[in-house]
């Protein structure tokens, strides 16, 4: 099978009328390294052709000459933005083939640690998205709260950004004395500043001119192209793992899942998904201020640890809701300490698959929007 | 409905086709079928009204030593049941019908099995690379796998 | 014809005068933009919550003269296809058309430079070079990139003019002269002899007041298209054309075309002052006025337009191509048409 056959296809076809662009590999709004090869018939796009590959950093053999434990960190990396959600999937499995039961304790952790990087990412997501559309102060806003966020994972993981925090059986360290002051801080400063960039940037006359009826992506579609997270929810479908297929403690909370009801567009346009990530947030710190209030003082969070981690010969697939959407991580174990495959399935490499579909037809300009709304990270697409 | 009721109506309709059911514990239980129906069996699996499995969660390659395998996980939205499928191809001759007519998914991670494991999906309209480039040699993820030394020129360490 | 200027009492019309006549809008221009752009870092810094350039002299303040240094120093990049003379000729092009401007822009009660009979007709003119020099510039850049920036923008540019040129030619009818200094001249007094309040006149001219403030805030929009601003910076659309018609040139070069939009900025601010908010006169009658005192308000008052536009910049999301041509021709155009027609109306019935 010839692979240069792919080589020649982007020539055979081409339309003199039309002008092939490249947005990417490096360019200011792709999110990473992605290219996009675009044909645009003046402005209006025709075809959208991803290249991906840029930041391939075989992942899934590495994983195959290191211990379980040694591939945690690797697992931060895949989606860099919020690692605490990622690695929760891997050590759920793993603790469901060894049969581990962790205590309460590590339950709430894991689940305020998972909640503030789901706002940490959908911060990022909307202060990129906005800055897509050219607003540029409502990022400024936004990274400013994420240091708050950043200060505390640090004090409890030692890392801002890729944690290694969370081990089978348990979470690597205890909550320090001030946490509990801290988070709910931090939750109100959330809250402050999201009011305000709704105003300043979502309900604003021109972001909704820009964003809304773009990008419409039907939940059918979003259905067979099997995208999870806030793109599967901004097309109106009510799906998210946390209440669909409850795991650890979160049949204990009491919170709302936000769908995209096409409040001043049409259902499942970028405006939808931004708003959809928008109320995540506050449904995350509602979810916070919960667990906060339930979590037990004592308690070793290092209790159940296995000595070895060995699971018995077996396989499974576990997959937990990040922010991006359901990452899902297939083991296979044979018995060793060294697993015999992990794959790793990536939330935005399946989202991604959808830009060639949904921005058919729509203008250069916003092409960039759609891609923005998708929020991908290249670590999920290429792995 | 519980994996084994899928086995056994899939049993019933497909017979032969349907070479193995395993459910030993801890593995999640998946069933093992045969290549050639493939796209029958998935097709029943998406569209018939008991199973509705209308999700496909994950499509994985697998080096199984003689044998390359694809695993897929299926989901669905209704009845919230889930199911592993399995199918294996001699690495002599990996080919396996695609199913990305079925699921639109199934593109890229089809396209990844191939680039990473060697599988050809018979039927993809679009059989190429998708993570090495584009004029990369070899299969990385094979456990038979040698990093070449020299790709256009420059050496690989 | 009052345009006498004290440095022709002084030195005689000849060449010295002249050339002085000449340079010193270009100075204040000079000083101008060197301070617009430590105001633009440090404006933007504020509103987003952080401190801008401190570093550089006590609190920043050196900072504009770092820029430049740093731009002088930098490698004069030419792509090797590029159209040679085009491409070293088109920051100035834009430069000229918009200092050209400054020729009838009346300073104070005893300076301008030209003052001609035709002052706003000669602005409008001379502004539309820059158009020209925008399409040279990206064209003979050989760039995909810059020549959909440089598209999009003469599509702009000319679309706004027109509103603009409404809005002018209302005051115009209402003061019934297109000269600068004689428009500046019919708004002394209080603040609300100006024309932004309806000008000089009785109550009568209550009826024509919010003809004269849309007019005045549909000029002030206009000026934003006409400079490139957000939210009509399509042309140099950052997340999308990398950066739009000046994607190619560095250095120097680059530093003229954002001196340019600093002046160009100044220019509109300018004529926005000199027409709708009285110009060099005092808003308080005669306290506070006088020739040195024209020059501080005039200064005055155009830069706090220029903060206002610094201020939207950071502000607002930026219009897509098609709904900026919408909003030109379908809603600017149609309502300064209107407002036009009810000022004409007022001044035939008066």
């Amino acid at each position: 099978m010839s692979d240069k056959k792919r080589l020649d296809l982007e020539y055979s076809t081409h339309d003199s009328d039309k002008m092939r662009i490249n947005v990417g590999p490096q360019h200011p709004s792709t999110h990473g390294v992605l290219r996009l090869e675009v044909e645009v018939d003046g402005e209006i796009v025709s075809e959208v052709i991803p290249h991906m590959g840029y930041l391939h950093r075989s992942f899934e053999k590495v994983c195959e000459s290191m211990t379980y434990p040694q591939i945690i960190p690797y697992i931060d990396r895949i989606d860099y933005i919020s690692a605490m959600n990622n690695e929760w999937p891997y050590v759920m499995a793993l603790e469901k083939m060894m049969d581990i039961k962790v205590p309460e304790k590590v339950e709430y952790i894991r689940v305020i640690a998972a909640e503030l990087n789901r706002i940490a990412n959908h911060q990022i997501a909307v202060a990129t998205f906005g800055m897509d559309a050219g607003a540029f102060t409502p990022f400024l806003y936004f990274f400013r709260d994420r240091e708050y966020i950043l200060w505390i994972f640090e004090k409890l993981s030692g890392a801002r950004l890729l944690y290694n925090y969370f081990r089978v059986g348990g979470v690597s360290g205890d909550i320090y004395p001030t946490f509990k002051d801290e988070c709910l801080d931090v939750i109100k400063k959330v809250r402050k500043t999201n009011a305000e960039v709704m105003d300043l940037l979502i309900y604003n006359r021109i972001f909704i001119q820009r964003t809304a009826k773009i990008g419409i992506l039907p939940a059918d579609v979003a259905l067979s192209y099997a995208c999870s997270g806030p793109v599967f929810r901004g097309s109106g479908v009510k799906y998210d793992l946390r209440k669909d297929e409850t795991y650890s403690i979160y049949d204990r909370f009491d919170f709302d899942i936000p769908v995209g009801k096409g409040e001043v567009g049409v259902k499942g346009d970028c405006w939808d998904r931004n708003i959809v990530r928008m109320h995540e947030m506050e449904q995350s710190c509602k979810i916070i201020e919960q667990a906060l209030a339930q979590m037990p003082m004592e308690g070793d969070v290092t209790a159940a640890f296995p000595k070895k981690i060995r699971p018995p010969k077996g396989e499974i697939y576990m997959r937990a809701e990040g922010p991006k959407g359901d990452l899902g991580f297939y083991i296979v174990s044979n018995g060793s300490d060294k697993p015999e495959r992990v794959k790793a399935r990536g939330t935005s490499f399946v989202n991604l698959s959808v830009i060639p579909e949904i921005s058919k037809g729509y203008m250069f300009a916003d092409l960039i929007l759609i891609l923005g709304s998708i929020d991908i990270v290249l670590g999920e697409v290429d792995r | 409905m519980l994996p084994n009721e899928i086995y056994n109506n899939l049993k019933t309709e497909f017979g032969d086709a349907i070479i193995e059911y395993n459910d030993a514990q801890p593995t999640d239980p998946f069933i093992l079928i045969s290549t050639g129906m493939l796209f029958d069996i998935c097709h029943t699996l998406r569209d018939n009204e008991e199973f509705l499995f209308d999700y496909l969660m994950s499509l994985s390659g697998m080096d199984l030593g003689e044998n390359v395998g694809v695993v897929y996980h299926l989901y669905s939205m209704k009845y919230k049941h889930k199911l592993v499928l399995k199918v294996v191809a001699p690495k002599t001759d990996p080919k396996v019908p695609s199913v990305e007519m079925i699921w639109r998914s199934a593109d890229w991670h089809e396209r990844e099995a191939y680039d990473l494991m060697g599988v050809i999906f018979e039927g993809h309209h679009n059989m190429i690379r998708i993570l090495c480039p584009y004029d990369w040699e070899g299969f990385p993820l094979r456990k038979d796998y040698k990093v070449p030394e020299i790709y256009r020129g420059m050496k690989v360490s | 014809m009052e345009n006498a200027n004290f440095l022709y009492d002084l030195f005689g019309k000849n060449i010295i005068t002249i050339i002085i006549v000449i340079c010193l809008p270009l100075v204040f221009v000079l000083v101008y933009a060197l301070i617009a752009i430590l105001a633009e870092l440090k404006i933007s810094a504020w509103i987003q919550e952080r401190l801008g350039p401190m570093r550089t002299g006590p609190w920043g303040i050196l900072q504009p003269i770092a820029e430049v240094v740093k731009l002088l120093q930098k490698e004069d990049i030419t792509p090797t296809n590029a159209s040679k003379l085009l491409y070293n000729l088109a920051p100035f092009i834009i430069f000229t058309g918009a200092y050209a401007a400054f020729a009838v822009i009346p300073f104070s009660q005893y300076f301008v430079p030209s003052g001609i009979n035709l002052g706003l007709f000669y602005v409008f003119a001379i502004g539309s070079i820059s158009a020209i020099g925008l399409v040279m510039g990206g064209w003979a850049s050989n760039n995909k990139y810059s020549l959909m920036g440089a598209m999009r923008s003469v599509g702009q540019l000319i679309s706004y003019e027109i509103p603009a040129a409404m809005a002018i030619l209302s005051i115009v009818v209402l003061s019934s002269s297109m000269n600068m200094q004689v428009i500046n001249q019919a708004q002394t007094g209080w603040f609300w002899n100006w024309y932004l309040f309806g000008g000089p006149g009785t109550i009568a001219k209550i009826w024509v007041i919010p003809f004269t403030m849309v007019l005045c805030l549909i000029y002030f929009i206009s000026s934003l298209a006409e400079t490139n601003r957000v939210p009509f910076d399509i042309p140099e659309g950052e997340s999308e054309l990398v950066a739009g018609f000046h994607t190619e040139y560095s250095g120097m070069k680059w530093a003229m075309f954002f001196f340019a939009e600093y002046a160009n900025m100044f220019v509109v601010a300018a004529i926005l002052t000199t027409i709708f908010l009285g110009g060099w006169n005092s808003p308080f009658n005669t306290f506070m006025q006088g020739p040195i005192w024209g020059s501080f308000w005039f200064v005055a008052k155009a830069c706090s337009i220029v903060i206002v536009q610094i201020w939207i910049r950071w502000t607002l999301p930026r219009f897509r191509v098609d709904q900026l041509m919408y909003v030109g021709w379908k809603v600017l155009l149609p309502i300064s048409f209107i407002c036009f027609m009810a000022i004409s109306l007022f001044v035939m019935l008066k």
